[in-house]
């Protein structure tokens, strides 16, 4: 009788086991799918052209994203110009100035401004930029990434100076030092690596971003030759030419959509370099 | 050495004002946050102002959305919007707590690590080529195989009747489990490791079978952490944008089958903000007072969230400096 039951709490202990791996192959399973797909409808037709070249018009084949691909690196440029002095700096001010009140209310409000969808910090910056300076700018979309990364960058931030000990503050107080040049230069240096690691996930976050880049960079067929004209953007052209009903804007689609995965990933392998044999936690 | 000394002792005390303008500056850099959210609220509202005026709290409640004669109601894409984002999450809740207990409390341990990184790898694909995937690869197979068995099986219900196109708010609904997927199972995760080891180890010590211990040890307890994980994954669910955008279908009808193309308060914005910013200004001010009701109801669920999940993940500061 006994000896029934137990073979029966086994055999429950077996099945939800299995159970439970099978959900997480599930999990899984589309992000393989997803890469197979982009392996075989886009690896082809990325090559030196695809680099180097302006889209072409409606009917001609060939060209390139070129634009799409110097305009990403203009906006997550412009953006990290926006986003890490404020986010670095505002969690300085957390982690090591801030009275737990005023911290908690700060948390608070970047975790309202990390849960505003992407979608949103578009319509908000065309209000703010676009309507202004009649017109869509990279200046836009880069402040609508940028905008987008501080609160990432606080979060990181903070948590990364957290995890310097205080003996290496006092250490350098002792010392008679300013207490700004001991942030700087003793606890900012040490969190440094756990920073930058933020900075990159933050940046490959935003690189993604189509939303936000809709109505504040727009898009450009061409190259953009000032920072005040529309500028094309890697993920602004996916959108484009998938929603288009052309057989070779989707080959093309699937190209840059390849190219702005293996982006994403470097700046991830990028970040596991950074983060190995360093005894910081990763921020996450 | 002797020189070296009574010099340094003469020396002037390090000047405060340094110390004063850098905290100042990072102060101001801090409060940015609250400037943010105060911008952002009220570029919405201010945005909206036209249609506030001409509708008010009619709003929410109209069902009609026809830009040319002038009629504007949130309720198709509020109703597109709950209905993908809670049904996503139906599909990714299970799949991610299971998946969350697999990694935690069942997998060898050279296999955690792996697994954890390629998570967080479909976590980093951008919205945008999820939707190209789920456009190009996922429709077109959805709509071979699971929903004709779907309509066969479930058909006499209302949910699941009418033409099967493809592009509906069942697809958005699959591909915001999967984009939603990576968070809920990453928190859960974080939610079962902070259960202590000493409650597995005093279900080990009566007997208990391995599920056993995760049932009565580790989930028990979770059901809270749970939830507040649910919760962040349905704040993100809700304002997702480009990938449903593109598997939606962008219809503004009601519809009560789920095979039907429907449209979400984001994917409304994508699709029609750039022609209403050329309009008269009732069109975009609808658009913006969406982007308000989104703002919203994220607002609510991440509030709701982080009272529910409250200290995981919080940084723990070693002491004053």
């Amino acid at each position: 009788m006994n000896a029934l039951l137990n073979q029966r709490r086994k055999a429950t202990s077996a099945a939800m086991s299995a159970l439970c791996l099978l959900c997480a192959l599930m999990v899984i399973l589309p992000l393989l799918l997803v890469l197979f797909h982009l392996a075989r409808l886009g690896a082809s037709s990325v090559d030196w052209n695809f680099l180097t070249h302006l889209p072409k018009p409606v009917g001609e084949s060939g060209g390139g994203m070129a634009n799409a691909i110097v305009g990403s690196f203009i906006l997550v440029l412009l953006a990290v110009l926006i986003g890490v002095p404020v986010g670095v700096l505002g969690g300085i001010y957390l982690s090591e100035f801030g009275a737990p009140r005023l911290n908690g209310a700060v948390r608070f409000a970047a975790d309202i401004l990390n849960g505003t969808p992407s979608i949103v910090w578009g319509i908000v910056v065309y209000a703010l930029v676009v309507v202004p300076m009649k017109g869509a700018s990279a200046y836009a979309g880069g402040l609508a990434l940028g905008l987008i990364m501080i609160p990432l960058v606080i979060r990181t931030t903070e948590q990364m100076l957290a995890l310097v000990p205080a003996s290496y503050r006092e250490a350098a107080l002792a010392l008679g030092i300013p207490k700004w040049k001991s942030v700087l230069h003793v606890v900012l240096k040490t969190a440094g690596k756990g920073i930058v690691t933020g900075v990159l996930l933050a940046c490959a976050r935003v690189a993604g971003e189509t939303a936000p880049l809709l109505f504040t960079a727009s898009g450009n067929q061409f190259w953009s030759h000032s920072l005040s004209e529309p500028v094309a953007s890697l993920p602004r052209q996916i959108y484009t030419y998938a929603k288009a009903p052309y057989g070779d804007w989707h080959r093309q689609a699937w190209a840059g959509a390849l190219v702005l995965v293996l982006f994403v990933f470097a700046f991830s392998a990028l970040v596991r370099l950074l983060t190995r044999g360093s005894n910081l936690p990763v921020a996450k | 050495m002797n020189s070296i000394a009574p010099q340094s002792m003469l020396l002037p005390p390090p000047s405060r004002t340094g110390d004063a303008a850098f905290k100042f500056l990072t102060w101001c850099m801090a409060m940015m946050v609250f400037v943010l959210v105060a911008v952002v609220g009220w570029e919405l509202f201010r945005g909206s102002e036209p249609s506030l005026r001409q509708f008010g709290w009619r709003f929410l409640t109209r069902a009609d959305w026809d830009p040319v004669s002038g009629a504007f109601g949130a309720l198709p894409f509020m109703f597109g919007t709950f209905v993908s984002s809670l049904l996503g999450l139906l599909l990714a809740l299970p799949l991610s707590v299971a998946a969350a207990i697999y990694l935690t409390e069942l997998a060898p341990g050279w296999m955690r690590q792996p697994a954890v990184a390629l998570i967080e790898m479909l976590a980093s694909i951008p919205s945008v080529i999820l939707g190209l995937w789920g456009m190009v690869v996922l429709v077109p197979w959805l709509n071979a195989h699971p929903y004709p068995w779907l309509q066969r099986v479930l058909g006499f219900l209302p949910l699941f009747r009418g033409h099967v196109y493809g592009p509906c708010l069942l697809s958005a609904a699959v591909i915001i489990a999967i984009m939603i997927v990576p968070i809920v199972t990453s928190i859960s995760r974080e939610v079962f490791r902070a259960v202590p080891d000493s409650r597995r180890e005093a279900a080990y010590a009566l007997g208990a079978t391995r599920w056993e211990v995760t049932r009565l040890a580790v989930l028990k307890g979770s059901k809270r952490g749970i939830f507040g994980a649910a919760m962040l994954g349905l704040g993100r669910a809700l304002g997702e944008t480009m990938a449903v955008t593109m598997v939606v279908g962008n219809s503004t009808v009601i519809s009560p089958s789920l095979f039907a193309p429907g449209c979400t308060l984001a994917s409304g914005i994508a699709t029609q903000f750039a022609e209403a910013a050329d309009n008269f200004n009732l069109y975009p001010g609808a658009l913006y007072e969406l982007g308000l009701v989104l703002l919203a109801i994220t607002i609510v669920t991440n509030i709701l969230a982080r009272l529910l999940v409250g200290a995981v993940g919080a940084p723990r500061h070693p002491g004053p400096a």
